[in-house]
């Protein structure tokens, strides 16, 4: 028996967290608003799920197959980036749109900057961004056999009335997985108990919108308006899910605080003065490239050196 | 109330239950006993003994070397058979006087003995250095030296490290079920070098059995208390054992004195008793023998010297194929390549492990999420210290505070990626050390 022991540095236990295992906890907290996306909107939003997922997942394993890497495709990362894209996508689009997403959310945005934990920007972001600018027509056309008309958030931002309980609820017009909030805020429940995220990022997010829409809306505290803004457009899917990706935000405790402000803060700007309805996803692009700096400014000083 | 506690650290599996109700048998060793002359930070001792000669228990067999160094003792009575290198716990070989047992455990007679109460303070002291004692926590830093502080007015609080936040540890839980009145006396005895000094007892809030038996035995002195703490690992680390009961911080460069502190651990203060009040010499300390691939895990008290395989066959052998020897907790503890090293003042467990997660899992690409940065008890950037280990950055690693690492494993623990980022950090803080940048 002497001559067979392992031996190596200290410590000699793991916890049970995995990279697949807090990839697969993702997927399940996306599911509520997956889930009530096809109720929503058919089983054509399950095509889209479909062809999103499968895109990426081969994207990545081609890539690493031909670029003489490690095979990391069996983590579930690129199946989180294709549900992700997925459900930011309009359902009437056409199934091709999510293939053309897919394939430059994960080679372009992931697999050329170096894979997993690489990437300088969330890839579905990037990949929807990428589509929303090529395939505008596509990508706004949220009129399908459930909905026509304009989406609550244009709506609102023409000044019309909308019926804040539908927003929460999610009967309304929109992307595939963006229309509930509750939903969303089911999944983000599971993520903060998984202890997956942590409030950090998304209480400030929140925070700073809030703030910024009470202050420079000119409706002052409407409690109405707010829920109407909050719970319209990606924002709900996009402050809980995609500011919270952990490879394009700041490790720091504070640099996430300072990143969820920047967030909430550029989110207000564009939808209050921008052109275009909706502007999360810019918000968070923008802030991704910052994660860096913001790192760097924020390096905790040690216990016992902080007078 | 919550207990108090520290911020970070993590949770992990406490497998103590395989010897947590077994009491401390006494543990007679078979072989030779082997004594390296150094067991503790400082000057190796100076063996004062030659082959052949006849030693008795209790004896010193080598002389302590200056101020820091402390003297060893023989632990069992028999002959000298040789002065020569051996294998230890860390891998080392180091100068060592070998002696075989004759089974006689005859003591060395103590010479002209005086209660520790009509001692003066120096000399109080000067008999711990005496009895070969050192913090038998792991450090090994000898006792007579944390206790002569230049001012000890100035302590405030002198803590006994009652948290064995390690998993599969139970040495010290039995020591306070089991004989806290020694450890209340150990305390006293402290507490009469620090006269405005109170005591604290800093334990776990899941040792209740341990809790009740300390606050019966400390019952009625006024300047001692038992501190429940928050179940944490390392809540046993120095400097989050000193801040989770005075919420004072001390970091890499300072003592616990400079937050008016003393803190010992169980053992060292059991021996501290044993020395005062009976002039015993350090011969002995309890070892967990435990870990899921031994028949029947226990707690001995063995004497020094005694080889860790001798234990294997004192806990019944093994029952399924052991993968790894750690000698100490499975955090922090050193894994043995050969079992034929013996016990010394600081090894506190012999953990024999059926399977092992450093091999099991294959290390991949960082995900960020900064679990590393919430595990840190000592609030660093794990993940970043050990990209800059990793890549030599000597600069940067020192002022993103690498220095000021524990080496507690809490990151690797925790990380989904399965990085060996305290493997990392160490590489670059051992290499910073021996070039003398701090």
């Amino acid at each position: 028996m002497e001559n067979k022991m392992n031996v190596s540095a200290s410590p000699h236990i793991r916890g049970n967290m995995s990279t697949s295992k807090i990839m697969r906890l993702v997927i399940l907290a996306l599911l509520p608003a997956a889930g009530f996306g096809i109720y929503n909107f058919g089983i054509r939003a399950l095509y889209h799920m479909i062809v999103c997922i499968v895109t990426c997942v081969l994207t990545e394993f081609t890539y690493e197959a031909f670029a003489d890497r490690p095979v990391a495709a069996g983590d579930f990362s690129s199946v989180v980036t294709g549900l992700l894209l997925a459900l930011s996508l309009p359902v009437n689009a056409p199934l091709w749109i999510g293939f053309a997403g897919g394939v430059f959310a994960v080679l372009v945005v992931k697999m050329l900057f170096g894979g997993i934990g690489q990437n300088i920007v969330n890839p579905a972001l990037a990949g929807r961004c990428f589509l929303l600018i090529s395939f505008a027509k596509h990508m706004t056309d949220f009129a399908c056999d459930a909905y026509t008309g304009p989406t609550p958030l244009e709506a609102l931002k023409q000044g019309e009335a909308v019926d804040p309980l539908y927003l929460i609820l999610g009967n309304t017009g929109g992307c595939i997985g963006e229309t509930s909030a509750l939903a969303i805020l089911l999944g983000a429940l599971l993520l903060l108990g998984f202890g997956i995220i942590n409030l950090r990022i998304p209480a400030s997010c929140f925070a700073v919108f809030t703030g910024m829409l009470i202050l420079f809306s000119g409706k002052g505290f409407d409690e109405i308006y707010l829920v109407q803004e909050l719970s319209s457009g990606g924002l709900m899917l996009a402050f809980w899910f995609m500011a919270t990706d952990y490879t394009t935000s700041p490790i720091t405790k504070k640099g996430q605080i300072l990143y969820g402000i920047l967030i909430g803060a550029l989110t207000a700007v564009f939808r209050l003065y921008g052109t275009a309805s909706e502007g999360v996803s810019y918000a968070i692009l923008l802030a991704n490239l910052l994660t860096p700096v913001i790192e760097k400014v924020t390096v905790p000083r040690a216990f016992g050196r902080r007078h | 109330m919550a207990h108090s506690t520290f911020k970070g650290g993590i949770h992990p599996h406490k497998r103590k239950r395989f010897t947590r109700e077994k009491p401390i048998r006494e543990y007679y060793p078979k072989g030779e006993l082997v004594y390296p002359v150094s067991q503790h930070i400082g000057g190796p001792a100076v063996p004062v003994v030659k082959a052949g000669d006849r030693v008795l228990k209790g004896q010193v067999i080598a002389k302590a070397d200056g101020y820091i160094s402390v003297p060893i003792h023989a632990s069992v009575s028999g002959t000298v058979t040789a002065i020569e290198p051996r294998m230890t716990v860390s891998g080392n070989l180091v100068l060592s006087i070998i002696v075989e047992n004759d089974n006689q455990y005859e003591r060395m007679p103590i010479e002209q003995f005086q209660p520790w109460q009509e001692l003066e303070p120096g000399e109080r002291i000067l008999r711990i250095q005496k009895a070969g004692i050192v913090g038998m926590g792991g450090a090994g830093f000898p006792t007579h030296v944390k206790l002569a502080v230049k001012n000890p007015k100035k302590i405030r609080t002198v803590i006994v490290n009652c948290s064995e936040c390690e998993p599969y540890l139970t040495s010290d839980y039995r020591r306070m079920v089991e004989n806290p009145e020694w450890l209340v006396m150990g305390m006293k005895m402290i507490l009469s070098l620090f006269e405005r000094a109170a005591g604290i007892f800093a334990i776990e809030d899941s040792k209740r059995d341990a809790i009740t038996a300390l606050q019966l035995a400390a019952g009625k002195e006024s300047r001692m208390e038992v501190k429940v703490l928050e179940t944490k690992y390392p809540q046993g680390a120095e400097r989050m054992l000193i801040y989770a009961c005075t919420g004072k911080e001390i970091n890499s460069s300072m003592l616990p004195a400079d937050a008016g502190c003393i803190v010992h651990n169980v053992d060292t203060v059991c021996a501290i008793y044993q020395a005062l009040a009976f002039g015993r010499p350090l011969t002995e300390r309890v070892v967990t023998v435990t870990g899921k691939a031994l028949a029947n895990p226990r707690n001995f008290n063995v004497p020094i010297g005694t080889s860790f395989a001798e234990l294997i066959d004192a806990a019944g052998g093994f029952s399924v194929e052991p993968k790894k020897f750690v000698a100490g907790g499975p955090m922090m503890g050193i894994s043995l390549f050969d079992l034929n090293v013996p016990v010394v003042k600081t090894s506190s467990a012999l953990l024999c492990m059926s399977k092992d997660d450093a091999a099991r899992f294959r290390p991949s690409a960082c995900i960020r999420c900064g679990s590393c940065v919430e595990a840190c008890p000592e609030g660093l950037l794990p993940a970043k210290l050990a990209d800059l280990a990793e890549h030599f950055q000597e600069e940067e690693f020192r002022n993103m505070y690498g220095m000021e690492c524990l080496e507690c494993g809490s990151c690797s623990y925790v990380c989904p990626a399965r990085r060996h980022l305290t493997q990392s950090i160490r590489a670059m803080r051992r290499s910073l050390l021996a070039k003398g940048k701090r």
